[in-house]
């Protein structure tokens, strides 16, 4: 049988963001798979050491729309550990308390998504349906559905009250009813379990050679997740269980979201519970002085890093994020041996990819040389380095309005 | 009227009313599903709507696909889906035409359309198409035996391979279709493979293959084979309570036909609560189902009406 | 064995309710009061310290001097983010979120609003005003601000 390769991406309708993976199959079985990155990149990193670090918070904010209270957070928790400065407790409870919703709505999300990709669109509607209360609950605290701004450096910029946190505990009890209506309906439903058991398998081993972290990592049983390794805001005074699952497939990252759906609810209410009174920002100044920090969250996909250097002005010198969509990518290709053409949907699906996360820029210069090239010269270079790979962008426009006039005449 | 004027009339004015009536069952489809869905769904102007809007589009035929084919296979889609109607009986215990065999016709006719989007997909000489028309025919395999089995075994029973004649027979014997009630949940999750609805509507999986069959195709050929798949809906529905349902058309002419689409109606509601509360197959394990244990059930239900044929008097 | 489609009562049960998804826009959904919407200006609490403006991520709005301890704000809606941080960042409460967030226009020019200051009260009529007080009101020139 002769192999084919179709390219998934990076525009096609199963994926939300562009990426690349060029699939090789025999028949519908997939043969290889290779991944390509770097479709979304927006040069938010060198952006950051333009702005101020006020400014900067919206705009790391806005690394993403899913897990945007991950990506702000991360970065206030690192300036503000190069600042010296210790958020009071009321404002760490906030944040947390906003964090958990953030996993909520996002984990909802993602069995809508797993359920649209394998044609099951009622799954869809009902758990985005379900969403809907967080995503208010979320408007009405901090002012916005998604890209909530609740972070300034210092604190939380709004305060709880509580109405607010009855309301949260409220549509707490709703979900958690339906969360296990959903986890009932992914052990029994025969043809969900048809299409999630035994698809895109990730051993343990391989799980740790690539690096997977989050659910995808915890559905190969690597018990590990930073919100119980590396405490942060309020996590080291509230219970939990760290979830992880030895089914090593999609199904068993289905279970684990859907569980970790269940601890977020109990999170919730130990934070409404022992909410404490207090001032909710410390005073930053300015310019932060110089110094550097990295920072460990645990974003709705796994373990995001934050790297922020100051150098006592009050803008950045240089601020790195690696999400954990980065860091669960290099499996992907993995999982994809040895299953069905039909199944790459969502096994891409099934680590949550959130490709405005992954994409960033690292230069890396062997020689420790270093240049700048202008907007011209680099544009050029591109073309150059296409051109020694039989592709030839050299002349494209003239080339294209010499076939359309050709074609008209 | 001649006889031959009047059925003139009906070839030309019937295909109109059944893309009218196309329309109408996609509609009710598409807002049973919205509703089970717990969403508001469509207006009722929707797939009108939609229809006029891909007519009024540009076609964009592929460079290298064969200009005429692949303009000609969705207009005999249409076509053959139509045609078949004309063979259902639904007002009255005879169809518009009847002669001894028209069953096996009709499930000719119906099986066309797939194969039109196989050769439409395979003209096409896109990757995805390719690989989607594939599918169709492989789908084909699985679904097609188990839907002639189920609707042979009635036509057994009543001893007549025309629907027209099943209809008579039926009539006279009105308790004889229960027996025929496993043929009939047969047929039904057959055609969800025939019409392209989960769980068997891999051939279409937007989320793999991006169209799949249909790719290429836009404007009025993407009109028209989106209208194959409605009139083959209605046509295949009629045909369904037609055989499995049959009471009720031995009465006046505009009751039968009332009942008739009702009948119809509550077909298509079936196969819109079938599409809401199963996820998609993949293709072997489709073909899997579909002879481990769809075509064993049309076996059954064929070993029951031979039994019953020897044992119930004529 | 176990039958497929787990789903079927429950979905049965919401085909009678009514839907969740409204008909928008004959039906508009209304949002929270805390919610960050289009900005509005309070010209008269306005100092003129252009915090807000340093502040703002997106370089949205700028403070003109117009007169005697006069500003006004002259936003663009197509870049501003709605975070609120020039909300935040003033000190003498001149801006605040409302919730109208149906901003999307076919002409660029409605979303660059300017909100000016009320005009100044007209001067005393016609008495003949003694010198000095008169002098008093003579605009000094403020600090340049930032």
């Amino acid at each position: 049988m002769s192999r084919v390769t179709i390219p998934i991406g990076p525009a096609h309708p199963s994926l939300k963001e562009p990426e690349s993976f060029n699939i090789t199959l025999e028949g519908e079985r997939i043969f290889s798979a290779e991944v390509k990155l770097g479709y979304n990149h927006r040069g938010i990193e060198k952006a950051a050491e333009d702005r101020t670090y006020i400014q900067d918070i919206h705009l790391i904010e806005r690394v993403c729309g899913i897990c945007s209270h991950a990506h702000s957070t991360a970065f206030c928790m690192a300036v503000e550990e190069v600042a010296g400065v210790t958020v009071p407790p009321r404002a760490q409870h906030v944040r947390t308390l906003v964090a958990e919703l953030e996993r909520i709505h996002s984990h909802l999300l993602w069995l809508g998504v797993a359920g649209h990709e394998i044609g099951f669109d009622t799954l869809l509607m009902y758990t985005w349906r379900d969403r809907e209360p967080v995503m208010d609950l979320l408007a009405m605290l901090t002012g916005n559905r998604v890209n909530y701004g609740i972070n300034t450096l210092g604190g939380v910029r709004r305060d709880v009250t509580p109405e607010h946190l009855a309301q949260v505990a409220q549509v707490v009890d709703v979900l958690e009813q339906r969360t296990l209506y959903y986890a009932e309906l992914a052990e029994t439903d025969v043809t969900l379990r048809q299409r999630l058991s035994g698809v895109g398998h990730l051993s343990h081993d391989d799980a740790v050679r690539f690096g997977a972290v989050g659910p995808t990592g915890r559905a190969s049983r690597i018990d590990r997740d930073t919100r119980r390794d590396d405490p942060y805001l309020a996590y080291g005074q509230v219970q939990f269980d760290v979830i992880t699952d030895d089914h090593e497939d999609v199904l068993g990252r289905t279970r684990v979201r859907v569980k970790e759906l269940l601890q977020a609810y109990r999170i919730i209410r130990q934070v409404i519970a022992t909410m404490p009174d207090g001032p909710l920002t410390v005073k930053v100044p300015r310019k932060i002085r110089a110094g550097e920090a990295i920072v460990r969250y645990e974003a709705p996909r796994g373990e995001n890093l934050h790297y922020v250097r100051a150098n006592g002005t009050d803008r950045p010198e240089r601020v790195k994020v690696r999400a954990p969509t980065l860091a669960n990518t290099a499996a992907v290709a993995k999982m994809m041996e040895e299953n069905y053409l039909a199944d790459v949907p969502i096994i891409v699906a099934a680590i949550d990819p959130c490709f405005s996360c992954t994409d960033r820029a690292l230069r890396v210069n062997a020689d420790g040389a270093s240049e700048v090239l202008s907007w011209r010269e680099l544009r050029a270079r591109g073309i150059e380095r296409y051109r020694r790979e039989g592709v030839d962008f050299g002349d494209l426009n003239a080339r294209l309005s010499r076939q359309l006039s050709a074609r008209k005449g | 009227m001649s006889s031959s004027l009047l059925s003139l009339v009906y070839v030309i004015a019937l295909p109109g009313f059944l893309c009218v009536g196309g329309l109408a069952m996609q509609f009710l489809d598409r807002k049973v599903y919205a509703r089970l869905q717990h969403r508001a769904g469509p207006p009722w102007f929707q797939p009108v709507a939609d229809s006029l809007k891909l007519l009024t589009k540009e076609e964009i035929v592929p460079d290298g696909a064969d200009a005429l084919l692949f303009r000609a296979v969705p207009l005999v889609a249409l076509t053959s889906a139509a045609t078949a109607f004309f063979y259902v009986p639904l007002w009255g215990q005879h169809a518009l035409f009847a002669f001894e065999g028209d069953l096996v016709v009709v499930l000719y006719l119906l099986t066309i359309p797939p194969l039109c989007f196989f050769l439409g997909g395979w003209f096409s000489t896109s990757l995805f198409a390719t690989i989607g028309s594939v599918r169709t025919l492989t789908s084909l395999f699985a679904y097609e035996v188990p839907l002639f089995i189920a609707l042979v075994g009635p036509a057994m029973l009543a001893g007549s391979w025309s629907l027209s004649g099943m209809t008579v027979y039926y009539a006279a014997h009105p308790l004889r279709p229960l027996a025929n009630l496993l043929g009939f949940a047969v047929a039904l999750v057959a055609l969800l493979g025939k019409l392209e609805k989960a769980p068997f509507d891999i051939p279409e999986a937007e989320t793999e293959l991006a169209g799949g069959t249909l790719t290429e195709y836009s404007g009025k050929l993407l009109a028209l084979f989106r209208m194959t798949l409605d009139v083959e809906a209605v046509v295949a529905a009629a045909l369904l309570s037609a055989v499995f349902l049959p009471w009720g058309l031995g009465l006046w002419w505009p009751l039968a036909w009332a009942l008739s689409a009702v009948k119809i109606v509550a077909v298509i509601a079936l196969l819109a609560l079938a599409r809401t509360i199963f996820a998609r197959m993949r293709l072997e394990q489709m073909v899997l189902f579909c002879w481990r244990w769809l075509a064993p059930a049309a076996l059954v239900q064929l070993v029951i009406t031979v039994v019953l044929n020897g044992v119930l008097p004529p | 064995m176990r039958w497929p489609g787990r789903m079927a009562g429950e979905v049965l049960r919401h085909a009678t309710q009514k839907p969740n998804t409204v008909n928008y826009p004959a039906v508009k959904v209304e949002m929270p009061p805390a919610f960050r919407g289009k900005l509005r200006f309070h010209a008269a609490r306005c100092v003129g310290c252009k915090l807000c403006q340093k502040d703002c991520p997106a370089g949205a709005l700028a403070i003109e001097k117009v007169g005697e301890k006069r500003f006004q704000a002259v936003f663009q809606f197509d870049r501003c983010i709605y975070c609120a941080q020039c909300v935040d960042s003033c000190n003498k409460d001149a801006l605040e979120s409302t919730t109208e967030y149906e901003l999307a226009t076919l002409d660029r020019a409605t979303l660059r609003v300017t909100y000016a200051p009320e005009p100044p009260p007209p001067p005393p009529a016609a008495e003949p005003a003694p010198a000095a007080p008169a002098a008093a009101n003579d605009a000094t020139p403020l600090p340049s601000a930032g």
